[in-house]
């Protein structure tokens, strides 16, 4: 029986991962993907835990945080299709722009 | 990795349907079969349909996106790294217990009973803030050609008022 402590391993790793893309890529639609993989390592994380507990109500955490993670990327997305007809990049060093 | 390490956008991102997949089959090892119905449902299905659909309206599978400098990678995978190092040495031994595989909480009539008994309001906020989210990503979607005319209609009106 898988214990515990490998899926905090495995969340853990996915997470770092997650980081490591968001600091890493410079486009900012894997920068979204990104986001969703950490996303997923917490969700991940909850499930596991809500089962070794013997609780439903880390998975119902877990599908309020699916709800939110849709709406994030709808509107995420709809915003970078937004700056992308403006500056035809998806860069994300464009966004210095943003200021002032 | 294969997510963060791959050059093309589409590429990656069939990756990252990959990992949600698998993801899905320890939701099923978990015991949590509802979960696993709707992760693959709006995961693999919506979202990335969504992320695809983006890449290739934008018609970004050319590999013209500049990279970051060097300097900006090492220090970005040594940040992954040592909170990779940091996270696995603070949960390492934290927990001495063991998964009771004999629970049936993640089938469809326990997890109803609770999210519509205890988490009643917590569902009809998030169902809100779904329908907030998709009128916005909507408008966002259209504002782009509404702002030349909204602005032109607007100083006519103005030197009107």
């Amino acid at each position: 029986m898988i214990s515990i402590d490998h899926y905090i391993w495995l969340s853990a790793v996915l997470f770092s991962i997650g980081v490591l893309g968001v600091l890493f890529r410079r486009n900012a639609i894997i920068i979204f993907a990104c986001i969703e993989l950490m996303l997923n390592a917490v969700n991940l994380l909850m499930v596991a835990f809500s089962t070794s507990l013997n609780d439903s109500r880390g998975q119902v955490f877990v599908f309020f945080i699916m709800a939110v993670a849709a709406a994030e990327v709808a509107v995420g997305l709809a915003i970078l299709v937004m700056v992308y007809r403006r500056t035809k990049s998806v860069d994300i060093d464009i966004l210095n722009r943003l200021r002032g | 990795m294969l997510v963060v390490f791959s050059k093309n956008p589409v590429y990656s991102i069939l990756y990252l349907i990959i990992t949600f997949f698998s993801i899905a089959g320890h939701y099923v090892l978990l015991n949590a079969q509802f979960l696993a119905a709707v992760h693959v449902i709006v995961y693999a299905g919506a979202i990335m349909v969504l992320f695809l659909y983006v890449i290739m309206l934008l018609n970004l599978n050319k590999e013209t996106e500049p990279h970051k400098s060097n300097l900006a990678k090492i220090a970005a995978v040594i940040c992954a790294g040592t909170m990779m190092v940091v996270l696995v040495a603070s949960l390492r031994g934290a927990s001495q217990m063991m998964p009771n595989s004999g629970g049936n909480i993640g089938l469809v009539k326990n997890l109803g009973k609770v999210l519509f008994n205890e988490f009643l309001l917590p569902f009809e906020i998030s169902s809100i803030l779904l329908l907030a989210a998709m009128v916005g990503a909507v408008m966002v979607g259209k504002m782009d050609h509404n702002i030349p005319p909204v602005a032109n209609n607007q100083k006519p009106n103005d030197n009107n008022n």
